[in-house]
């Protein structure tokens, strides 16, 4: 008896998780197949015949060429450097510096930030990159990116901060450092990590977002790649799948090898808002 | 308070944090102010509103908020009906439950199981938004889609996912794609709790319902509230489904960040599009301090 | 090596008097322990010498030279930090060398004096690993090896063993002893285990409520306590306190509580009225096993017993109050027994009721 309700209990959990496994996976199978596929359509199938020709045609698309391995990139690794840059040094002044009423700030901060979405504030996002003159530019891009992600880089940045013993820094005081020796030697390699987490969190934000540089960007020299695979499955009346769903796959794949990197280096320790 | 040791002088903490707080206040601070003041003109992207913008009064919030029309498909409040419809099914009750249930079913369970679920949960979580959307068009498409394949291959008739019932097709994607937040929210919930708490409830001899519902829903009932506000917030103001429907058909998966990009970037009517704004960062003040202060709550007990 | 004054020296954090008008001198070499319970103000007294706290008011120097307001850097101090802070970057090579090198030490002077340093302490078969690598006791000793590297002329030290399990403490307590002495210079070691003061320092100076109580040597210290605080504090266990009434009689003065009475020098009591209420104070190594009452001064029912092999403890109740012996050799009463003890007068300290050493 106890030993069948044992059987039953195991096979449940395995049936369960064989459900929800394939509730998960099963959507985006299509997306694995069709671009190996000559003839891709709408359906799952195993691709027949077999082909890279798809990914040829991609390279062969000046216009989508650009936009993954120029403009993304510049797009994403700009508000990366901006965001990494700006916000540890925010982080180790609101750590580290007698700042009054820095416990307010921070969350205000947070308050702020979770109020003005770049949906609700389209427009005067807008407004201010048009004012700037910065409209189709890449530049306009990175500045909106970095204002919204700072934030909650600052945040995740400061719990690494704290996290931290200012006797560290202290030692390297009373060793004789000067306040940038002590900073450059000391404090910037021990937040190394937290550095690496936020500059990959805010590269995978930049480069899966749509929404920004969809309002500020007009022409299609700038476009990133997220704009570009929806230009190409909206305006191109029938979708070109076979291009379309290489693309998407070459565009997926530095997210999902960067989740892998934190994953292996340093664990994925649960950062409260990791995605925004 | 060892906190408070200061480690660097207050002039260097100030040009730190300089860089940093002009972003802020530019990006984040003055938009809040600006988009007030747009609501209140008739500014828009062309014609003579974009250059002689002037103060119409509330004339764009009695527009949003006239009875006639507030209802009507395409209207503000229609279209907050469906926010409130895609954020009730999808998040509160298919992120959160869907969440707890996966971070219970694997609860001290390590094994490769564990593993290849929550990884498959993470890669629909982490993956762009226009290829999941993408996905998904394709997974719903009627004549080729791999979930009427599926559903004929059981036996039963197709759907017109997208066009028949495009509010649920929403809901579906925006469960598939955000449970994974939820879930590992609630597993390092759970992981926090100790273990004897639990043993503690085997020795008396509680079944696993009594244990969830007696024990750990109580345990974990902050880090309930914090999902369900976070998932609130994020679910309100996401534009993803866009990608899938644009909104339609009939306006009728029109959720509110996607009536104000109509109004204010297909009808360049930017005084209409920010009185919307402004009422969206209202709803998210609401949800921000609820969950603020139950932060503040939080580290006070603690 | 170098003499360190510290002149009415406070530190307020708010309200808050960490340090409360300290005033003390070292003298070149000599190794003082800061004493006392935890949150008395000891880190920052030693913070404050470090400087990375400013004082609120009054005046440290070192050699005479006025540091009060000095940057660490200009100080040529070298610390041990209660958690080591060692950087985990680093190798224990690089921890060490890493005061050489911003002083601007050429790379071959570093290396030559780090091998040095770190062969003295027994670790130069761990330069090339990392913090993280090596054992708790290999932490401390490259944290002082860092501290002493470029022959700073006053050591700090911040409870240097609290994070050592108690085998490793003791032989690394000896070890900070020798070396001390062999450097021969001047330490400021803080800690809250009265042993480890006892056994460091030259002078011990115990710390209250952000006030430095008592300066002197270990047995003074432990023989002529100032206060009943400081009493209370050195020992384990600590001195006996009992509450006492004063009793002159004619020209005879007696000490009298329940179960206890003894006859001490009128000379000591003159300050005081019939009746006064002081403490008496008496080491527990200082209570005498007597045989019957006839001999003894006080008598209590034994409440434990713990065999501690050389010696044992007693600890008996006398109406409602604790007080220990240590006997050596004796055959020991049992649980329950009433036991006799003598205490001869001249170990026996007198309080006022303000806790305040009655001098003899
Ligand atoms: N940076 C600070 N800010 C506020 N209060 C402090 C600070 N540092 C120490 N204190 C307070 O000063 C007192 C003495 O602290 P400390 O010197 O660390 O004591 P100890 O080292 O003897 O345990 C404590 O009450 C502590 O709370
Ligand atoms: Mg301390």
């Amino acid at each position: 008896m106890r030993l069948l309700r044992l059987v039953l209990t195991r096979a449940t959990f395995y049936a369960a998780a064989a459900i929800f496994a394939a509730l998960f996976a099963i959507p985006l199978v299509w997306l694995l197949f069709a671009p190996f596929d000559a003839r891709a359509n709408l359906a799952v199938r195993l691709p027949h015949p077999f082909t890279l020709a798809n990914f040829g045609k991609v390279f062969a698309n000046a216009f989508a060429v650009r936009a993954l391995f120029q403009n993304s990139i510049i797009q994403a690794g700009g508000a990366m450097l901006l965001v990494t840059l700006l916000a540890t040094l925010a982080a180790y002044a609101l750590s580290r510096s007698p700042i009054r009423g820095k416990d307010l700030l921070s969350y205000g901060l947070v308050l702020f930030s979770s109020i003005v979405t770049g949906t609700a504030a389209m427009v005067p996002l807008f407004l201010l990159i048009y004012s700037l003159g910065l409209i189709d530019t890449q530049l306009g891009v990175i500045l909106v990116f970095t204002g919204g992600l700072l934030p909650a880089a600052i945040f995740i940045m400061r719990d690494f901060v704290d996290s931290i013993p200012r006797s560290y820094e202290e030692s390297a005081l009373v060793a004789g450092a000067s306040a940038w020796g002590m900073f450059k030697d000391i404090a910037l390699p021990i937040v190394r990590p937290g550095m690496m987490v936020v500059a990959v969190w805010t590269f995978v934000n930049v480069w899966g977002g749509f929404f920004v540089p969809f309002i500020l960007l007009r022409s299609p020299s700038n476009m990133p790649a997220s704009v570009a695979i929806y230009s190409f499955y909206t305006e191109g009346g029938t979708p070109i799948i076979t291009l379309t769903t290489a693309y998407s796959l070459l565009y997926t794949l530095p997210v999902l090898a960067l989740y892998l990197f934190v994953n292996w280096r340093y664990g994925f320790r649960f950062f409260g808002g990791i995605k925004s | 308070m060892p906190e408070r040791r200061t480690i660097l002088p207050l002039r260097t903490g100030l040009l730190f944090l300089a860089p940093a707080a002009i972003f802020v206040v530019a990006f984040i601070v003055l938009p809040f102010f600006w988009v007030a003041v747009v609501s209140f003109t008739n500014r828009s992207l062309t014609g003579p509103g974009a250059l002689h913008p002037h103060f119409v009064g509330l004339t764009n919030y009695l527009q949003l908020f006239a009875p006639r029309t507030f209802l009507q498909p395409g209207q503000f409040g229609s279209s907050l009906l469906i926010t409130g419809q895609f954020v009730l099914f999808s998040a509160l009750i298919g992120q959160a439950v869907l969440g707890l249930v996966l971070a219970w079913l694997f609860y001290r369970r390590e094994s490769w199981v564990k593993q290849t679920v929550q990884t498959l949960a993470i890669v629909a979580w982490i993956i762009p938004d226009v290829v999941v959307a993408f996905a998904w068009s394709a997974f719903l498409d009627y004549g080729q889609g791999t979930l009427n394949h599926i559903l004929t291959g059981l036996g039963l008739p197709r759907v017109d996912w997208l066009l028949g019932v495009p509010m649920l097709s929403i809901i579906l994607f925006n469960t598939w794609r955000g449970t994974a937040f939820s879930m590992l929210l609630f597993s390092s919930a759970l992981g926090s709790i100790p273990p004897s708490h639990l043993e503690t409830a085997d020795v008396t001899g509680a079944n696993a319902w009594q244990k969830l519902r007696d024990i750990i829903l109580p345990l974990i009932r902050t880090h309930i509230v914090t999902d369900l506000i976070l998932i609130t917030l994020w679910t309100f103001n996401t534009f993803t489904p866009f990608l899938i429907t644009g909104g339609g058909p009939a306006f009728r998966t029109e959720v509110v960040s996607i009536l104000t990009y109509r109004i204010a970037f297909k009808y360049f009517n930017f005084g209409s599009g920010s009185a919307i704004g402004m009422i969206m960062m209202l709803i998210n003040l609401a949800f921000a301090l609820v969950y603020l202060s139950l932060l503040r709550r939080r580290e006070a007990t603690r | 090596m170098a003499r360190v004054v510290f002149d009415h020296v406070s530190k307020h954090f708010g309200a808050v008097r960490a340090v409360d008008d300290v005033s003390f001198d070292i003298e070149d070499g000599e190794f003082i322990c800061l004493l006392g319970p935890s949150g008395c103000g000891k880190t920052t007294t030693l913070r404050l010498m470090a400087g990375l706290e400013q004082p609120t008011s009054g005046r440290i120097a070192v050699d005479d030279r006025d540091v009060t307001f000095a940057k660490p850097k200009e100080r040529d101090v070298g610390m041990v930090f209660q958690d080591y802070a060692l950087f985990p970057h680093m190798t224990i090579a690089e921890n060490i060398a890493y005061p050489l090198k911003v002083r601007g030490a050429p790379a071959k002077d570093r290396a030559a004096r780090t091998a040095d340093v770190a062969q003295s302490l027994g670790i130069d078969h761990l330069l090339e690993r990392r913090p993280g690598q090596i054992s708790g006791g290999q932490q401390q000793r490259t944290s002082v090896a860092r501290a002493v590297v470029h022959k700073p002329k006053v050591f700090l030290f911040d409870e240097p063993l609290s994070n050592l399990d108690a085998k490793l403490r003791v032989e690394a307590r000896s070890f900070l002893k020798h070396l001390q002495v062999e450097l021969g210079v001047t330490a400021l070691y803080v800690t809250h285990d009265q042993a480890e003061a006892m056994a460091l320092a030259d002078r011990i100076a115990v710390m209250e409520g952000g006030r430095v109580v008592q300066m002197g040597p270990p047995l003074e210290v432990y023989r002529k306590p100032a206060t009943t605080f400081v009493a209370n504090f050195l020992g384990n266990p600590p001195m006996n306190l009992v509450p006492v009434k004063l009793r002159l009689d004619g020209g005879r003065a007696r000490l009298q509580a329940a179960g206890l009475d003894v006859a001490v020098d009128p000379g000591r009591a003159s300050r005081f009225r019939d009746g006064a209420d002081l403490t008496l104070g008496v080491r527990p190594e200082h209570l005498r096993l007597v045989p019957d009452a006839g001999e003894a001064t006080f008598t209590g029912s034994v409440y434990t017993v713990e065999p501690l092999g050389p010696e044992t403890l007693i600890t008996c109740t006398v109406d409602g109050q604790l007080v220990t012996a240590r006997l050596f050799g004796d055959e020991p009463p049992e649980l329950g027994d009433t036991a006799h003890f003598r205490i001869d007068e001249h170990h026996l300290e007198l309080f006022d009721d303000a806790g305040v050493r009655v001098e003899r």
